[in-house]
């Protein structure tokens, strides 16, 4: 069979390096979380115990069920985070690398900057601006490819939703223009 | 034979040109799903369900499931290609899918990997279709205290057969169970938990959490990873199909083996990953030839893919007849459910019988025609491949973003979604499984309402999980599941044997 042996190859030039050095390791990042759980099932509890946790006399009352589950939600972060403390803090895992991190927060901070101008222009606009955006400053693509796909693919999710669909997605002042 | 006539009456609610089409969209856009990184069964299915919000139920849950079958057998494409697998279940496709690749039989394992995802889910199918109405009139009697019983067994079995650390599987059910809860209580119509904030009074919406668990975080994940590829391309002759399927009855066996572990791990909430990989070790230990698996044997890719598509269709099974889902996905469906106002449970069967049919039939329409598809089409969704992560990644967090809002209408949505991705990328990382989380959320009010419902019955008597034979034997197993492995280490002990080596 000669037609398999044409590859496809994809290469990643800012991949994340494989020596980056360490940002976390696994245990804290466990820690915390645990530290965090367990705060929030306090938080929980503690609300749960304001409406009630107890009997009325026609069954558990609202706060009866969640108490139950804080606690054991509590339960169990506490042993993960006594389980983790009792581990050597030798034999850790890397959470994350430098590198890796770098490369997460290229997407995290784009796509809170997108949640934040849909809030104000609109979902339309904020995903012309995101898929652009990222196609040309992270991927490094050209210009016009960038543009191009971001103004389809927009165009494309307007016509999916807003016409074929009648789902009603947050608009700014640009389709206020439009009429829609 | 009551189950074939209802299943011709479901064919011919399908047989429109509408839902036919929506059948095919369905597919190719799962296909592209399971093939893109970044996206999987799951949060395709989430990001997609909002399209399917103003249509009528039937046509809705075609679309999606057709959405996940077709992730099941994109999922295939790439880790035989590239071995990379698109799913976390495709993973025992590539132990011996890219072998195959390698020597220039790519043809030949994607076949083969397509044909037996397409009897896995027939079987589970079939399984469906003559066993799910049985199941559902069964339930009918069941009464709060019996569905209390039955939800806090899928939860046992959860953190006591689950594979992760037992604490971890706990604090995700309770999490879960927690933010089901937030908002105002369905039977006192008491405000909870939401500490005077507005935008909490209506609660936490089961999908928003679910694309942000899944789709964002994934979208994290994956950027983490160094996104080069190198695979190969192919082409499927017609040949080729006849040739592996000419040769496919030789392996009966590992089929049927395969079919019936992935039933069986689809309907007890373990999921496809679990099937697949069981399916493939069990190929491995019954087979003469045990040097050959790993170096590319047909046989390596007929027995995961035959267990992962039987266990994600019979995950359907308990969605459909009790309205508890044994898998992720059909959690995200069982979501979508209430979202068109329908009520998931036996009852289904009973008053929407066009809904229960047209579901079932397009189970079997939707798998043949996902198999004419893939094996036309393998070339132009390798191709996508191509198409850099750079412009993919933006692409699906608008979906996110998009699918998340249209839920309730709510900005305050896409940040608790955002809010979500974080958390599922660091319990990802940790080992918190999220599949326990998904199903707690989605669950979480239907199992309080039945415990209180049966607690106001009984007038707060606990003994009423006990009360006859039904309630108390699947409460006592219930109990049993969920310190399993505590029995079964005493169990050891006793026995003399070794309980872990």
């Amino acid at each position: 069979m000669p037609e398999v042996e044409n590859e496809i190859v994809v290469d990643d030039p800012q991949a994340p390096a494989e020596d980056s050095p360490a940002l976390a390791g696994a245990r804290n990042v466990e820690i915390v979380t645990c530290l965090l759980l367990l705060a929030f099932a306090a938080l929980m509890a503690f609300d749960n115990w304001r409406i009630g946790m107890g009997w009325a006399p026609d069954g558990p009352r609202a706060g009866y069920f969640p108490f139950y589950l804080s606690m054991i939600l509590g339960a169990a972060s506490l042993y993960g985070l006594v389980a983790r403390l009792m581990r050597r803090a030798r034999d850790d895992d890397t959470f994350v690398t430098r590198d890796q991190f770098r490369r997460v927060l290229q997407v995290f901070i784009p796509t809170c900057l997108f949640c934040l101008v849909t809030q104000w222009l609109g979902i339309y606009v904020a995903s012309l601006l995101l898929v652009a955006g990222f196609m040309r400053f992270i991927g490094r693509l050209a210009w016009w490819k960038s543009l191009l796909t971001s103004f389809v693919f927009t165009l494309a999710m307007f016509v999916t939703f807003e016409i074929a669909f009648d789902v009603i997605m947050p608009k700014g002042p640009l389709e206020a223009l439009f009429g829609h | 034979m009551e189950a074939l006539g209802l299943l011709l009456h479901g064919f011919h609610v399908l047989l429109t040109f509408k839902i036919l089409s929506l059948m095919l969209v369905g597919l190719v856009l799962g296909i592209f799903v399971g093939v893109l990184p970044g996206l999987g069964g799951p949060n395709g299915v989430a990001i997609l369900l909002p399209l399917t919000f103003t249509m009528d139920p039937t046509s809705a849950i075609v679309m999606l499931s057709c959405i996940y079958w077709g992730a099941l057998f994109g999922g295939a494409i790439t880790s035989i290609l590239f071995n990379i697998p698109g799913e976390a279940w495709s993973v025992a496709t590539t132990f011996d899918g890219y072998p195959m690749a390698q020597q220039g039989r790519a043809a030949e394992a994607l076949t083969a990997a397509f044909t037996s995802s397409f009897i896995g889910s027939l079987v589970a199918v079939l399984l469906i279709t003559f066993l799910a109405p049985g199941i559902a009139s069964f339930a009918l009697q069941f009464g709060p205290p019996e569905f209390f019983a039955v939800y806090f067994l899928t939860f046992c079995s959860f953190v006591g057969l689950g594979k992760e650390e037992k604490h971890k599987t706990l604090i995700s059910m309770s999490l879960g169970l927690l933010i089901a809860g937030i908002g105002m209580d369905t039977v006192s119509a008491q405000l909870r938990m939401t500490f005077g904030w507005s935008e909490l009074y209506r609660g936490i919406n089961f999908l928003v959490a679910v694309i942000g668990l899944f789709g964002i975080s994934e979208i994290l994940l994956t950027m983490e990873e160094r996104l080069a590829l190198r695979g190969h391309a192919a082409r499927i002759s017609l040949g080729v199909v006849l040739k592996v399927w000419k040769e496919m009855p030789r392996y009966w066996v590992t089929l049927l083996r395969s079919s019936a572990i992935g039933c069986w791990l689809g309907i007890t909430p373990g999921g496809a990953i679990a099937a697949s990989f069981m399916g493939y070790n069990l190929a491995k230990r019954f087979a003469k030839d045990k040097k050959g698996f790993g170096k590319g044997r047909i046989e390596g890719v007929f027995a995961p893919e035959t267990a992962a598509h039987a266990s994600g269709t019979a995950a359907l099974l308990p969605m459909l007849a009790l309205g508890i889902p044994g898998s992720g996905t059909a959690a995200i469906l069982l979501g979508g459910l209430m979202v068109w106002g329908l009520n998931p449970g036996p009852l289904l069967f009973v008053e929407h019988k066009d809904f229960v049919w047209g579901l079932i039939a397009s189970m079997y329409l939707g798998n043949v025609v996902g198999l004419v598809i893939v094996l036309s089409t393998v070339p132009v969704f390798a191709a996508v491949l191509r198409v850099p992560f750079a412009a993919i990644a933006p692409m699906i967090v608008v979906s996110c973003a998009v699918g998340a809002y249209a839920i309730q209408n709510a900005m305050f949505d896409i940040w608790l979604m955002l809010g979500f991705g974080v958390v599922g990328y660091v319990f990802k990382k940790i080992g918190i499984p999220l599949a326990p989380f998904t199903l707690a959320l989605v669950l979480g009010n239907r199992a309080e309402d039945s415990f209180r419902l049966s607690m106001i019955g009984a007038g707060g008597d606990m003994s009423v999980f006990w009360s006859n034979r039904l309630v108390g034997s699947i409460t006592t197993l219930a109990l049993i599941l969920l310190f399993w492995p505590l029995i079964a280490n005493v169990w050891g002990r006793v026995t003399g044997g070794p309980a872990k080596q």
